[in-house]
């Protein structure tokens, strides 16, 4: 399965290489890189960690996977997400989708990103000139999954 | 019941416990009753797995909510929403 959580960098290049050798029915790949920046709410960021939960992490990236295999037939994706700590202008994930034709791969590209941004247990926490703080999850991010007729589980409020 | 019970992000930092194994009483059957149980520790767990208050929580490593059962020896996580990506 096409997914891998780790702490060292990713080549975009040697990755979207894999992903396509020996297949020439692909006729399209998109990918998105997600980099730490800055500047966030306001604040300079000096560093980043980001914590996951081993062994879930995987299963719930295989899980969108499925999910975006399910809804575009034929595509192939892969997922590279770092943990760790981070600084401004480092990588942090990659996501590649790959199609006979454009439509399916930047479709299901930000399809993955918008699910993972949501379903995949993954936690930043920012270092700034004020302290240390977690980052908040943002609705944006759950509305961004609504528009492909998905409820996110972060924005639910269960009564306990 | 033994259950394993995981906790992370700002929820293992507020409760200072990464993971714990547990026993649970008769009548703890499911995700929501094990936070209601832990809930009644009092003190930070109070606090922190308020009901109201935004917690994730997953069952053997998959997204679940409140009314999923628990099984025994199952692991139990819980954790603040998600920020990835």
């Amino acid at each position: 399965m096409p997914v891998r959580v780790q702490t060292e960098d990713f080549d975009l290049t040697t990755e979207v290489a894999q992903l396509r050798a020996r297949n020439p029915a692909i006729g399209a790949v998109a990918c998105f890189v997600g980099t730490v920046r800055d500047l966030n709410d306001g604040s300079t960021i000096a560093s980043m960690e980001l914590e996951h939960y081993p062994g879930m992490t995987e299963k719930a990236l295989e899980a969108i996977v499925d999910e975006a295999q399910r809804r575009w037939a034929g595509i192939e994706v892969l997922i590279v997400h770092r943990v760790g700590k981070l600084a401004p202008l480092d990588q942090i994930v990659l996501v590649a989708t790959t199609s006979k034709h454009r439509g399916d791969a930047f479709a299901s590209c930000e399809f993955v990103m918008d699910f993972l941004k949501t379903e995949a247990p993954f936690w930043k926490k920012e270092e700034t000139e004020q302290g240390a703080r977690w980052v908040d999850a943002r609705e944006s991010d759950d509305a961004a999954l609504a528009r492909w007729g998905v409820a996110s589980g972060n924005a639910s409020r269960d009564a306990g | 019941m033994k259950i394993q019970l995981k906790f992370f992000a700002s929820v293992r930092e507020a409760l200072g416990v990464a993971d714990e194994t547990v026993t649970l009483p008769d009548g703890i059957v499911t995700v929501g009753d094990v936070r209601g149980w832990l809930r009644a520790r009092g003190g930070v767990w109070a606090e922190t797995l308020a009901e109201g208050r935004a917690l994730r929580m997953a069952c053997n490593h998959v997204m679940t909510d409140p009314h999923t059962r628990i099984t025994e020896g199952c692991e139990v996580a819980f954790f603040p929403p998600v920020t990835g990506g």
